[in-house]
Order: structure tokens, then C-alpha cells, then sequence
């Protein structure tokens, strides 16, 4: 089954990125595909390059980017809500990517399941 | 089940909307989601209950705050062909509110009704 | 086919869980995780709601957040079923629609 992953919120404020992840995680587990996860408001904030946590504390943008990797899941920021916030081509870590609001949209139609995470 | 979609599709796409405007950006947000989806043909359906109903009170002026009033574009919405606006009666009530408050027409449903239409969809887009 | 609700906020703070049991239909689904974990936990003053609920709704609770938060699995409302993420998966492809209650 195609899952489309909504997040909500930027890392480390709220959960939200954080149970998107292990969610994703363990769908892909199952067998599951992930179509797509969708990063809007400040979910955005999750896709900067600059992010350096604490090295006992987990690395959310880090393991977005490892299911990109393992997994091809297609990460996209919305281009709008990452302008007002100055995620931008150059602030983007490795494996996202940005674009329009269309990309939501179009994930909502083409997976089998959409799920939000948010506050 | 993987390849159901087909080009044509339509799905009952509702955007709920709980959060007022301005104390934070969500309401702002959800209607630029809702814009967008217009362009791509869906049964789009915009739910307001609790205090997203205050995103469509008349009468809101933010001039002095130094936000955009974005509240003339749910006005705007019955010329992209978006005209499935539902607003909670019990929600209205608890809030002193009537249909005459609001800047839009809306359809307004008890909250058994809401449940059922909620129930009808395919795709549920929360903030 | 039936919804999966997600409910993610204390009900002691916000009106989410309110909400979505004031909205769930017969046979739907509801699952607390993160801060509505601690509703399904008994003596709290919500949960004589949850008890009632748990009637035609299946209720559900994510047992990470209940574990991290130190709450215990023993004292989980009757009806309320302990799920993983892998159980979070399960129920949300056996649903046609996810409802996550912000």
C-alpha cells in the first residue's frame, strides 16, 4: 500500500517529525512503499542543512535523510512556507527537495492512504 | 490496490479547519493548500468547527497588527469553483456566534451531520 | 470502510480528543499518541468518557508514547488496546481514511 506522510512541524518543538518518521519507518518495514512525505508550515524547518543537535540527543533531519537513502522516499518542501522561513535551495540538506503545494495535493490523489502529523 | 489511480481520478478531499487565524499561521496556510487543490479537480470540501470558525467572521481588521487580512479570500473561493464550505451549528452556538456573523455562505450542519460527511471522505488535510 | 482518528494533545490541554469522539462513527477507529496517551490511563477524569466511547469506537494507544512518558500499560482504561508502530501501520491501511485530530 502507498502511504502519503503530511509533517506538520519542524524538528524538536513538537513530536510530530519525529512520529511521522517512525511511522514511515515502520511501514516500510512492513513492505509498505512511502510515495511521498510532504513538509508544510513549519515542518519545513526539518529539511535545513544547519541543524547540529546535541550528539546524545537523536538527529531528526539525519534520519530523514537515511530513509531517503535506504528507501528513495521522496522528501519535498513546500516552497512558500520554506521562503517565509529561509529554507531555500542553498539552506536544503542532502536527500529533500523543494516544490509546490501541487506536490500535496497530487499525493493525496495518487497514494492509497494520507496521514498528518502536527500539533 | 497499488494501481487503482488512473488520470481521472477524483477523491473527496476536506480541509478541517479548528484553529483561528492570526495567532497562528495555520488558517493562512490551509487556504493556500485549499487554493492549490483547486487546480487539480477534486471533491473539495472545507470544514469549519470550534475556533475555525472565527477564520470567517465578519467585520476583521488587522491593521494595527501589521498582518495580511486574509479573510476577503474565502470569498474568493466560489470563483475557483470551491463551494463546499460546512460550519458546525453546535460550534457556532457555543461561541455566541449565528450564520449572519460569518463573510461567506456556508452550509450549516449539526455535529451528528459533520460526523457522517466526515466519514465520507477520502482524504482528511488537518493543521 | 471505516476512519482511523489520531489524536495526538492531553485532553487536560486541548479539546482534540473532545472533538473526535464528539465526530467518530460507529466501527471507526481511535488511536492516542504523544501528549493524548495520558487519557487512556484510569482514575484520570477523562476517562470515564473514553470507557463510554470504547463502546462503538475502537480505541487504541500507542505504547512508545505511554512507555517514554512513564506511564503504566497495567493502568490502561478496559478497552483501550496497546499498539506499536507496526500495530499504528496495520490500522491505518485497514482504515479507508486518516483523520489526525490537530
Amino acid at each position: 500500500m502507498k502511504f502519503g506522510i503530511l509533517v506538520n512541524e519542524g524538528p524538536y518543538n513538537h513530536q510530530a517529525s519525529d512520529s511521522a518518521y517512525r511511522f514511515a519507518k515502520a511501514a516500510i518495514d512492513k513492505g509498505h512503499e512511502i510515495f511521498r512525505v510532504f513538509f508544510y508550515y513549519d515542518g519545513v524547518l526539518n529539511a535545513t542543512a544547519h541543524s547540529e543537535p546535541p550528539s546524545d540527543d537523536r538527529n531528526v533531519i539525519k534520519n530523514w535523510q537515511k530513509l531517503a537513502a535506504d528507501h528513495k522516499v521522496d522528501l519535498v518542501v513546500c516552497v512558500a512556507a520554506g521562503l517565509r522561513r529561509g529554507i531555500v535551495e542553498a539552506s536544503l540538506a542532502p536527500g529533500f527537495r523543494i516544490s509546490g503545494l501541487g506536490q500535496l495535493i497530487e499525493a493525496g490523489i495518487q497514494a492509497d492512504r494520507m496521514i498528518t502529523f502536527g500539533d | 490496490m497499488e494501481d487503482d489511480f488512473e488520470a481521472g481520478t477524483v477523491k473527496k478531499f476536506m480541509f478541517v479547519n479548528r484553529k483561528p487565524p492570526y495567532g497562528t499561521v495555520y488558517a493562512l496556510e490551509v487556504l493556500e493548500m485549499v487554493l492549490i487543490s483547486a487546480a487539480f479537480d477534486q471533491d473539495v470540501h472545507i470544514a469549519f468547527l470550534d475556533d475555525g470558525i472565527y477564520q470567517i467572521k465578519k467585520g476583521q481588521d488587522t491593521k494595527d497588527l501589521g498582518m495580511k487580512n486574509f479573510s476577503p479570500t474565502y470569498r474568493a473561493l466560489e470563483g475557483y469553483d470551491i463551494e463546499k464550505l460546512f460550519v458546525e451549528r453546535e460550534c457556532l452556538e457555543e461561541r455566541g456566534l449565528s450564520e449572519d456573523d460569518l463573510l461567506v455562505p456556508v452550509e450549516v450542519i449539526s455535529r451528528a451531520e459533520m460526523g457522517k460527511l466526515m466519514a465520507e471522505m477520502d482524504v482528511v488535510l488537518t493543521a | 470502510m471505516s476512519t482511523l482518528h489520531t489524536v495526538n494533545k492531553s485532553p487536560f490541554e486541548r479539546s482534540n480528543l473532545q472533538a473526535c469522539l464528539g465526530h467518530a462513527q460507529n466501527g471507526d477507529s481511535v488511536l492516542l499518541i504523544e501528549d493524548a496517551v495520558f487519557a487512556a490511563i484510569a482514575g484520570n477524569t477523562f476517562a470515564p468518557k473514553l470507557a463510554d466511547a470504547a463502546q462503538d469506537i475502537k480505541l487504541f494507544v500507542l505504547g512508545p508514547d505511554l512507555k517514554a512518558r512513564g506511564m503504566d500499560p497495567a493502568k490502561v482504561v478496559d478497552g483501550v488496546n496497546i499498539i506499536d508502530y507496526e500495530g499504528f501501520v496495520d490500522l491505518a491501511a485497514a482504515s479507508s481514511t486518516i483523520h489526525s485530530w490537530l
